[in-house]
């Protein structure tokens, strides 16, 4: 379990990063964390030529608000955002989210930016952000593109980066109080990946909610329009009308065969329903 | 009791270098002109070798079974009858049987390097059919893993006591039971480091193992060189549980590279390559029946077990000490009068079964105690009902069974009251009928088991494997100072016995526990031991220091009485002190005198001088009984198959408690390998024979989170048979989880029409069931 020979560089400045993702040669892995990267690497599953180290550019670490937008450089590592050390627009539902990824050892050095770009689909961003309706600013030479996350990710381990492109930062939107939110994970042990998660983000007032089901085969499930799961409308009373039939049958139509996973979905998709029913947030309950 | 004698608390000596970093294992081992090595193994369970293509540039530093002329392979033979005999060749010829078998030997100055030179190697295999499954595996025209058998059974064995007698009773339960395949997943790996020592023309063989002499046994055999040309020393092993008492091909071929490269070499053993390609534990599968009248009484047990051996037989416990120790140990602490038990020891293309801690018993504990609740249900009785009614009395004892197992003593029924008291099962029933508030369903689950530990030649003579214990000896020496030198044959992979082994002279010499050292894990060093294995090691180490102690003991009183001017008779050794009637002399004088003044000595002094070595065997040497209740309360969540351990009470019996810390350190760890064989830990197979998980992100092991704070509670009956009445209990925290965590959580699923009979009982297989059942999430909060 040691890697196949790579070279190894370290870029002085985002600039340079990209100049260099352009001219080298032969194939190119941007590590941050290497949370997944090291282990991959390690196992001979990726054998680059280059491995380019981003974790000493000060863009890539910056954060900030612009408005209702909380804007977090790639490299912000989990433990930053569990320990509060950036700025929140969502009432605590990050900071949820970063407490329960893996094991603290994984946090201390994992990254939101490199999470997203490894595209786990049982990863803890892939689907928080896809629920909170959450975008990514791409960088290359020739500029900058701003992509939802459910666009970005196209795939298990798949994202829209073209050659020469790589993830600058996540940009969050703001959860307004009156705004529900439920996340829910189930693992057979705590810190272990995922086997169903199940995130909503709904706005009663609005009428209007987001839902994913995630850890599955390939990209999260995305209802963009969740009202189908609550009988066609979304009010204050939400929780009450969930209609797991309509979580199975989308399944269904997503190629989920296997009923018992099925159930296993559908049942902590509801779970997260309910606690985004519940006044106070609470801890989540499968990651406690 | 003296503060550091047998029965102290003593905290463990050797914790101080193991928690500050310190211990020195075999990765820690730095040797000039050290070559790495890596493994060119198969990729496929079962194929023809057509070709191994080795790159030119690499021709002088990749090395296959053509050039390892002279080399035996690895022979574990059993002498029971009818046994087939199996091959390991230590790298492959014509056929690979497992994926991860060694075919090619990579050598450069670093890992990483040796790998690449491994990545390089072509191998041209011609797949076969994979033999994966063990009951596939006994029907005709099956693949074979070796051919010239003509079947893929090692051995078959049969015990038939009057079963015929039991076919009228009122109540027949039966039951198809099974347990998955596991590996140990120790903290260290296996490693090896090999240099020459020219002086004594030996192989100096550093290498983490549970056994050294028996290793050197099994490199010398299938090295061809003298047993005096090998050294094994085995330096801080980090937890063994069995994978470090087995000889690795690795082991034989780091020894032959070694000698022909004329410099050091070393493999030190990665987590793939522990989890995919070395050894696998605990595959059992039951057909059992269980016979009983209507209050209970079992009339009879009758069960078809196999187990799925592997490949090959591993050296020196075999591929049928498993299968065919389940025939001799299914009965457990029960006491009934017909029997029969047919096993199959199965040759399949998965890397060789090896005993892990607990060995069968943790499988034919699952089994039965999983029928005996059955048999429960049937009656209409609570689970500890049918258990009272059939464990052996604390009158019956000593009590041999009816596989003819001669309990030592014990009171197995108090053991089971006390754990249902502890846990307090009226009112986890109480809970049970109110339901919960979160949907969830609580169960309260039951388990009791018997340990035979230490058990010796009388024992082992029977099975005809290639190593059977005798005596256990143990030196020991007084310093010129005074100070204590223990050596012992056998090794500490994490007992804690530098301290316990030195609570045992204390309590004979008094010489301080921490003026007393251990030397152990050095054929060089120690007197001949098959090893640290079978629970043994208090009991016979523990008995051979007490032993030679003693006659130390008595060598110093006969000094000191001369020092004191007196005839030893008149004296009487107390506290480090010769007493005398007029006076008394610390040992450090008589060391001192023995050593360094020989002047002052008798003339007609003993010349043997204060270094013994002596050896023991207990008064009867088929093996001490130790034995637990443990009972759990689980809360299953039937939609999601999660399961919380609310509570776990283990009521032991290890007879006098040598040191109460470590034995309860013992019974922590092995319950959370127990936890893990119950809940988590599971390699599977595909239809190709191909391991299913290569990373702990694929095979879970319970981490600080799954493992419950157990409540312990200790019975103390000695066992008439050793020297301090200790029994052997390191195993025995393995054993019982796995089927008091199932019965609990059948005991909780049980109205929604789900019984769990395979371990791991995962989430998946439980909603899988709840499913099967019928019972979907608003049928379960009813039934609530």
């Amino acid at each position: 379990m040691k890697p196949a020979p790579f070279a190894w560089e370290r870029p002085a400045s985002l600039a340079a990063l990209l100049d260099r993702m352009a001219t080298a040669p032969g194939s190119v892995k941007l590590i941050a964390g290497g949370q997944s990267l090291g282990p991959m690497l390690n196992l001979r599953l990726v054998e680059p030529d280059l491995v380019l180290d981003i974790t000493g550019l000060p863009e890539l670490r910056e954060v900030r608000v612009e408005g209702e937008t909380l804007v977090l450089g790639a490299c912000v590592t989990h433990a930053d955002i569990e320990d509060g050390r950036v700025p929140d627009v969502t009432g605590g539902a990050l900071q949820r989210v970063a407490s329960a990824i893996a094991y603290r050892p994984v946090r201390n050095r994992g990254t939101i930016g490199g999470s997203l770009v490894h595209a786990d689909p049982a990863a803890d961003w892939v689907n928080a952000l896809m629920a909170l309706g959450a975008d990514v600013e791409i960088a290359g030479r020739s500029g900058r593109r701003i992509l939802p996350v459910e666009r970005f990710i196209t795939g298990a381990l798949e994202v829209a980066l073209e050659p020469g492109e790589m993830l600058r930062a996540v940009r969050v939107p703001s959860l307004s109080h009156t705004t529900a939110w439920g996340y829910v994970k189930h693992c057979a042990k705590i810190g272990e990946f995922a086997h169903a998660i199940g995130a909503v983000r709904i706005d009663p007032a609005a009428g209007r909610g987001r839902a994913v089901i995630g850890a599955v085969e390939g990209p999260p499930l995305l209802l963009a329009d969740a009202r189908p799961l609550f009988g066609g409308r979304i009010d204050a009373a939400f929780a009450a009308r969930f209609d797991a039939r309509a979580a199975d049958a989308a399944l269904q139509a997503a190629g989920m065969a296997d009923a018992v996973e099925r159930h296993v979905h559908v049942t902590v998709l509801a779970r997260a329903v309910a606690q985004a029913a519940t006044p106070q947030p609470q801890p989540l309950p499968e990651a406690a | 009791m003296s503060a550091e004698g047998v029965g102290a608390a003593l905290p463990r000596k050797e914790d101080d270098r193991l928690m500050r970093g310190r211990g020195q294992y075999v990765g820690d081992i730095r040797l000039p002109g050290l070559q790495d090595v890596a493994f060119v193994r198969s990729p496929l369970a079962h194929a023809r070798i057509r070709a191994i293509h080795v790159p030119e540039a690499y021709r002088d530093r990749v090395f296959t079974a053509a050039d390892l002329g002279g080399v035996q392979p690895i022979r574990a033979v059993s002498g029971l009858p009818g046994f087939k005999v199996s091959e390991q060749p230590v790298l492959a010829t014509g056929k690979v049987r497992q994926v991860g078998e060694l075919v090619a030997i990579c050598i450069a100055p670093t890992r990483a390097e040796a790998e690449d030179i491994a990545a390089a190697v072509v191998l041209d295999l011609e797949e076969l059919p994979a033999v994966h499954d063990m009951l596939a595996a006994r029907e005709p025209g099956s693949a074979l893993v070796h051919e010239h058998w003509g079947d893929n059974v090692y051995l078959e064995t049969l015990v038939d006591v009057d079963i015929a007698s039991a076919f009228d009773a009122p109540i027949k339960v039966s039951r198809t039971i099974s347990t998955g395949r596991q590996c140990m997943a120790p903290i260290e790996g296996r490693g090896t480091v090999v240099q020459l020592d020219h002086r004594l023309d030996q192989l100096v063989v550093h290498t983490a193992t549970q056994m050294p002499h028996i290793v050197r046994n099994g490199l010398s055999e299938c090295l061809g060189i003298e047993q005096g040309r090998i050294r094994i020393v085995s330096p801080d092993v980090g937890g063994g549980f069995g994978y470090k008492a087995i000889l690795l091909a690795e082991d034989v071929a780091l020894c032959w590279l070694a000698l022909r490269l004329g410099q050091p070499v070393r493999w030190l053993e990665d987590r793939r390559e522990h989890l995919t390609a070395n050894a696998n534990c605990r595959e059992h599968h039951y057909r059992i029946t269980a016979y009983a009248e209507r209050d209970g009484s079992l009339r009879g047990i009758d069960c078809e077990a196999t187990v799925d051996s592997g490949a090959y037989s591993a050296y020196p416990f075999s591929a049928c000490l498993e299968a065919a120790q389940v025939a001799s140990i299914l009965p457990g602490p029960y006491d009934f009068p017909a029997y029969r038990c047919r096993t199959w020891s199965v040759a399949t293309n998965k890397c060789p079964i090896l005993p892990y801690r607990g060995v069968a018993r943790t499988g034919v504990c699952f089994a039965l105690e999983l029928v005996l609740d059955a048999v429960a249900r049937a009656a209409g009785l609570h689970p500890e009902v049918v258990r009272e009614k059939n464990l052996v009395r604390p009158a019956q004892m000593p009590f041999e069974n009816i596989t003819k197992k001669h309990f030592d003593s014990g009171d197995y029924p108090q053991a089971l009251a006390r754990a249902l008291e502890a846990i307090d099962a009226a009112a986890v029933r109480a809970r049970q009928s109110r339901g919960e508030a979160d949907g969830r369903r609580i169960g309260l689950g039951l388990s009791v088991y018997c340990e035979q530990a230490a058990h010796g030649t009388s024992v082992y003579s029977g099975w005809g494997i290639p190593m059977v214990p005798g005596h256990e000896q143990a030196s020991a020496r007084l310093t010129p100072d005074g100070g204590l030198e223990l050596r012992i044959g056998a090794h500490s992979h994490g007992q804690g016995l530098e301290t316990t082994l030195a609570q045992v002279a204390h309590e004979i010499l008094g010489v301080p526990v921490a003026r007393t050292r251990l030397v152990h894990g050095d054929t060089a060093m120690t007197p001949y031991s098959t090893g640290s294995w079978g629970s043994r090691v208090m009991v016979m180490a523990g008995g051979a220091v007490a032993a030679a102690c003693e006659e130390l003991r008595d060598r110093a009183v006969r000094i000191g009485a001369h020092l004191l001017q007196t005839r030893p008779e008149e004296c009487r050794f107390e506290g480090g002190h010769v007493v005398g009637p007029s006076g008394d002399v610390p040992l450090e004088a008589i060391a001192r005198t023995w050593y360094r003044r020989p002047q002052d000595l008798a003339p007609d002094t003993d010349p043997g001088g204060l270094e013994v070595t002596a050896g023991y065997k207990p008064v009867r040497d088929s093996g001490t009984f130790s034995y637990a209740a443990h009972a759990a309360v689980v809360a299953v969540d039937p939609d999601l198959g999660a399961v919380e351990i609310l509570d776990y009470v283990i009521v032991e019996d290890g007879g006098t408690l040598v040191n109460p810390l470590v034995v309860d350190g013992q019974i922590y760890g092995g319950l959370a390998q127990g936890v893990g064989t119950a809940l988590f830990e599971e390699m599977r197979f595909d239809g190709r024979g191909q391991p299913l998980a290569s990373t702990f992100a694929d095979y879970l092991l319970p981490g600080p989170a799954e493992v419950p704070m157990a409540r312990i509670d200790h019975m103390e009956t000695p066992s008439p048979y050793t020297r301090f009445g200790q029994k052997g209990i390191g195993e025995g925290g393995a054993i019982a989880p796995p089927a008091a965590l199932a019965n609990a959580i059948n005991d909780a699923l049980g109205p929604l029409g789900v019984e769990m009979l395979h371990s791991p009982v995962t989430p998946r297989r439980i909603v899988e069931a709840v499913l099967a059942a019928g019972t979907g999430p608003e049928q379960a909060r009813e039934a609530a």
